[in-house]
């Protein structure tokens, strides 16, 4: 049915955006190429000179680049296994029918309308606090020692603020796909005998893989360049214990403000992330075709 | 089966479910309480639920350090503008793509959203350099720019997996009417899609309000959103939990009660056409 | 000087220099402050400017320190013009300074009285003769401690006490039970906040960041027993959660009363013993930071103070407004406001010498902190750089908190106190060659 006049109007109707979004992409990405062949601190003026690889030596050879690769991929891996598998339990859960599901629908969505940097704060200071917080207090009154989260175990910290974030944006998609699930299929199910079990794994799994590849796919999209979690709780510390590719980035180029050497990080995460983005889409591209 | 059982069985879904929801929300719970306490009251141990006296006290002071309803206004201004500019220019594209895909369709959509996996930090730079030079550092219009183009792919992508959705026969039977290109539009197409467009509408009001690294960093004093505005609470100063809840209350408030107001249109819009 | 009078010369300068139309132009001035409570005040009290100059108006950018810096210097090393005046520390300065990024303030009026300014806290903010930023209120650290637990523990604190005595008093007033901690020190990664104690520590004990050619000399044994104990002190004595506290932090625990000896910045004085936030006001004495006998006090040096970037199209707002803000009307503003305590210590001679400020338990140890403390010669041995808890030179901020962040997780448990200082030793020797030391 698609003439050659209509595929020219859809040429010239996709064209703003494409064009747009190549120009938001090639002019900050050449301009940061550029800057990551130099020797350009902004800090000092004027010394600006032709460095070739040597930023690129530098940050591969950081000891701090390795740890922050594995952060960065730990960070969003650990989040999505939480919150897919957390996210099908709530969703299972709010399927079940019970009296106010309207109002409990609500509290769980709230924490995704919750700024990262509030989110951050709250949890920081008024839960994971060693002595003030909920969770110290909570310790004390079973008469164990306060754990101090974001010493301890800062990363796994980060990680569960992350997933509280994420949890409800999860579970609210796997409910609407459960909602959709035949339930014809279910009932038969049932009568041939199959445990509840049983009919999770072969009938509610599948019929929920399309939205989990969704749920992937846009969370990988926004997890993959988490900062201001990190930022207000640990800095990315202690040593490197929780900085991720992108707060490497930030301190090489605005703490140092080393823009050659921050410039070559970018381009190395960005590189990174267009990996992981090939591997997702190959991955979701098949799934949502079916 | 007897419907004690069934009953019962509810009763108990329903004590689950409530303690899982209560447990979610437990944090912005306590935040909102923590909001109205003294800053004595905030600390106390054992922490004292609802058995305070209440305090107004934490918002005058927050008020007084910085004007609320301005930064409130540039949130305002920056979130629903990036997202109508954005509508705009994603609307004909997803329409395109979904009524009349090509061989690249599919390529060209997956390399939008590639481009939103570009780290930020990466690229700060140059675009501070940018934004210098065309004056536009601390301005809207300039977060706007920044805003439109960091979420663009985000709503081609959710506005082509709905139009899809919109079954191709009705078209078909349009054309056949001798309804043009423009009327297919306006008159066919439009009113079906608009759930679609109003659930992508809320969904990235959500996503600009709540992004916190540009609208931080391309701003000073006359455009800072919301997120400039719980940045200065961003380290204790002495005793201050009553005062960041209280800040961090108005911050999220207004974002909260749009999304929960919205929410049925929000939770479809989610779905990003995984659902059929 | 009545106040008529005094708002009369402030217009009448500014006539004079601007000429009566720009005087009568509005001016919206964005200033850019920290999130302290010196700054929270002056933001409050700042429609007393606003009345004096109703042709001028302020907004404020007020952040978290660490992003506040980032923003600011970001800005003014682009030349983004987004600020009128920057509150900028001891260390931005000089070396701002000599990249003429700010705008010179030596024709301050007559009235501001520029000689009575602290020496120690005026040559840091001048570089070549120039003053590029005027104090808004200085401070060095001491100790501060719970005089009714030091009594309890049987112990006095010397005015002037050493390291070993801090050690025995912190045992002695330990008790985990009661949530009582003998010391508090900052732990949290970054150049102003843990490597600003532990550099001040560090040249007590007689170590250095680099010797005369740069070279790096954290593999010395003076470094290895300044880390030693203070994760000594702070495992066996300190808060849980240490290495994530800072300054703020630290105050928000002294005040409620959960430690026993806080080595801090002499400004947090004011803080602790004001009863509106502390529940151990009236318990608080005041000691010089401690020695370990090589003649240098583990105390450092810094101001907080207000600076013009270079190319701001509003110099002569700017210089009415770091004038006003920095004067002794200032502080006698706040003094009638708040009470003396509150005023903005360790900029002005003049506040030293007024009877009513010498009342203030904390005035004279502040004084004499800041006069104990030398840029010039910081530590015991000869250094090629000046600053006390900091080294000014640009790539300090980034070398710094990378090796703060190498003792923070040492304090975490992380690592050794020794691979905390080998990897400290490699990665500063990595990042001077980098920056092509010695120079």
């Amino acid at each position: 049915m698609s003439t050659k006049a209509s595929r020219t109007a859809a040429r010239l109707m996709i064209s703003p955006a494409v064009l747009l979004l190549l120009a938001w992409m090639i002019v900050p990405l050449s301009m940061t190429l550029y800057f990551s062949l130099l020797r350009y601190n902004l800090l000092m003026p004027g010394m600006e000179s032709w460095a070739g690889f040597e930023n690129y030596r530098y940050f591969f050879t950081d000891p701090a680049f390795s740890a922050a690769l594995f952060n960065t991929l730990a960070l969003v891996g650990g989040v999505l296994v939480i919150t897919v598998i957390g996210g099908i339990l709530v969703a299972l859960l709010l399927d079940q029918p019970f009296w106010g599901q309207g109002i409990v629908r609500l509290l769980v969505l709230a924490p995704f309308f919750v700024m990262p940097t509030v989110s951050a704060l709250v949890w920081k200071n008024m839960f994971m606090n060693p002595v003030n917080g909920v969770f110290a207090w909570l310790a004390r009154v079973f008469g164990l020692q306060p754990y101090d989260f974001l010493t301890q175990a800062p990363l796994a910290s980060i990680i569960g603020i992350v997933a509280w974030q994420w949890l409800p944006f999860a579970a609210l998609i796997l409910l609407t796909a459960l909602q959709s699930l035949d339930s014809e299929q279910m009932e038969a199910a049932e009568m041939d005998g199959a445990s509840p079990l049983k009919r999770f794994w072969f009938i509610t799994l599948p019929h929920l893989s399309r939205a989990i590849t969704v749920v992937i796919l846009i969370q990988t999209i926004f997890l993959l360049s988490i900062f201001a979690e990190i930022l207000v709780t640990t800095n990315g510390g202690p040593g490197t214990a929780s900085t991720n590719l992108t707060f490497l980035v930030y301190m090489q180029s605005l703490l140092q403000f080393d823009v050659g050497l921050g410039s070559a990080g970018g381009v190395v995460a960005i590189i990174l992330a267009n990996i992981v983005a090939i591997f997702l889409m190959r991955m979701i591209g098949k799934n949502l075709d079916a | 089966m007897p419907r004690a059982v069934t009953t019962r069985r509810k009763a108990v879904m329903t004590v689950i479910a409530w303690t899982v929801g209560l447990l979610i929300f437990f944090p912005i719970l306590w935040t909102v309480l923590t909001s109205f306490k003294t800053e004595a009251d905030a600390i106390a141990i054992p922490p004292r639920f609802l058995n305070f006296d209440w305090t107004l006290e934490n918002y005058v002071t927050v008020q007084e350090r910085s004007d609320y309803f301005r930064h409130f206004w540039n949130s305002v201004v920056i979130s629903v503008g990036s997202t109508l500019i954005g509508l705009a220019i994603a609307i004909p594209a997803a329409w395109a793509m979904a009524f009349v895909p090509g061989k690249r369709t599919k390529d060209v959509l997956m390399w939008m959203l590639s481009t939103k996996m570009l780290p930020p930090v990466g690229v700060l730079v140059p675009i501070y350099l940018l934004f210098r030079d065309t004056g536009l550092l601390d301005t809207r219009i300039g977060l706007v720019i920044v805003l439109t183009l960091i979420n663009l792919p985000i709503i081609v992508w959710m506005l082509y997996t709905y139009f899809r959705e919109i079954p191709g026969e009705i078209l078909e039977a349009a054309r056949m009417d001798g309804a043009g290109l423009r009327s297919e539009i306006l008159y066919v197409l439009t009113p079906m899609a608009v759930p679609g467009i109003a659930s992508t509408m809320l969904l990235n009001i959500i996503l600009a309000w709540n992004e916190a690294f540009w609208t931080l960093n391309l701003t000073a004093a006359k455009a800072a959103p919301l997120t400039a505005f719980i940045a200065s609470y961003s380290s204790p100063e002495g005793l201050f939990y009553a005062k960041l809840s209280a800040a961090s209350t108005m911050a999220i408030a207004p974002i909260l009660i749009l999304g929960w107001f919205s929410q049925k249109q929000l939770v479809r819009g989610l779905t990003f056409g995984a659902v059929k | 000087m009545s106040t008529t009078l005094r708002a009369l010369l402030g217009a009448t300068a500014l006539c004079a220099a601007g000429g009566i139309a720009a005087a009568q132009e509005n001016v919206t001035l964005t200033i850019a402050t920290v999130n302290n409570g010196d700054m929270i005040r002056m933001q409050a009290l700042a429609s007393d400017f606003t009345e004096k100059h109703p042709n001028i108006e302020l907004e404020w950018v007020t952040l978290e320190e660490n992003v506040l810096r980032q923003r600011v210097t970001t800005d003014i090393a682009t030349k983004g013009g987004q600020y009128d005046v920057m509150t900028i520390g001891t260390y931005e300065v000089p070396i701002w300074g000599a990249q003429d990024w700010l705008v010179p303030l030596n024709d301050l009026p007559a009235e501001y009285d520029v000689d009575d300014l602290l020496p120690a806290i005026r040559d840091g903010l001048t570089v070549d003769g120039n003053l590029y930023a005027a104090p808004f209120y200085g401070e060095s650290s001491m100790v501060m401690y719970r005089t009714d637990l030091m009594e309890a523990a049987g112990l006095e604190m010397p005015e002037a006490p050493t390291w070993d005595f801090i050690k025995e008093a912190a045992a002695a007033m330990t008790d985990k039970d009661a949530e009582v901690y003998g010391i508090c020190l900052r732990g949290k990664a970054g150049w102003g906040e843990n490597m600003a104690f532990l550099t001040a520590m560090a040249n007590s004990y007689g170590a250095r960041w680099f010797d005369e050619e740069w070279n790096a000399q954290f593999d010395s044994p003076e470094w290895k027993a300044t880390l030693d104990d203070y994760l000594m002190l702070m495992n066996e004595y300190g808060p849980p959660g240490a290495a994530n506290n800072g300054f703020n932090e630290n105050l928000a625990l002294f005040q409620q009363g959960k430690c026993g000896m806080w080595i801090d910045a002499t400004v947090a004085a004011s803080f602790v013993t004001n009863p509106e936030d502390s529940t151990v006001a009236d318990k608080v004495g005041f000691a010089l930071a401690p020695d370990n006998g090589l003649g240098k006090r583990g105390n450092w040096l810094w101001a907080w103070s207000l600076g013009i970037p270079a190319g701001s199209q509003k110099i002569d707002a700017a210089k009415e407004f770091i004038a006003w803000a920095t004067s002794k009307e200032y502080t006698a503003m706040v003094a009638e406001k708040e009470g003396w305590a509150n005023v903005p210590p360790g900029t002005r001679q003049s506040l030293y010498d007024n009877p009513e400020y010498q009342k203030v338990p904390f005035a004279q140890m502040t004084l004499d902190s800041i006069n104990a403390a030398d840029p010039t010669q910081p530590t015991v041995d000869p250094v090629p750089y000046t600053g006390v808890q900091f080294v000014a030179i640009p790539e300090f901020q980034g070398i710094g908190t990378a090796v703060g962040q190498q003792f923070a997780a040492a304090l975490a448990g992380q690592s050794t106190a020794e691979q905390a200082l080998s990897n400290a030793q490699a990665l500063t020797t990595r990042e001077m060659t980098r920056a092509g030391y010695p120079k």
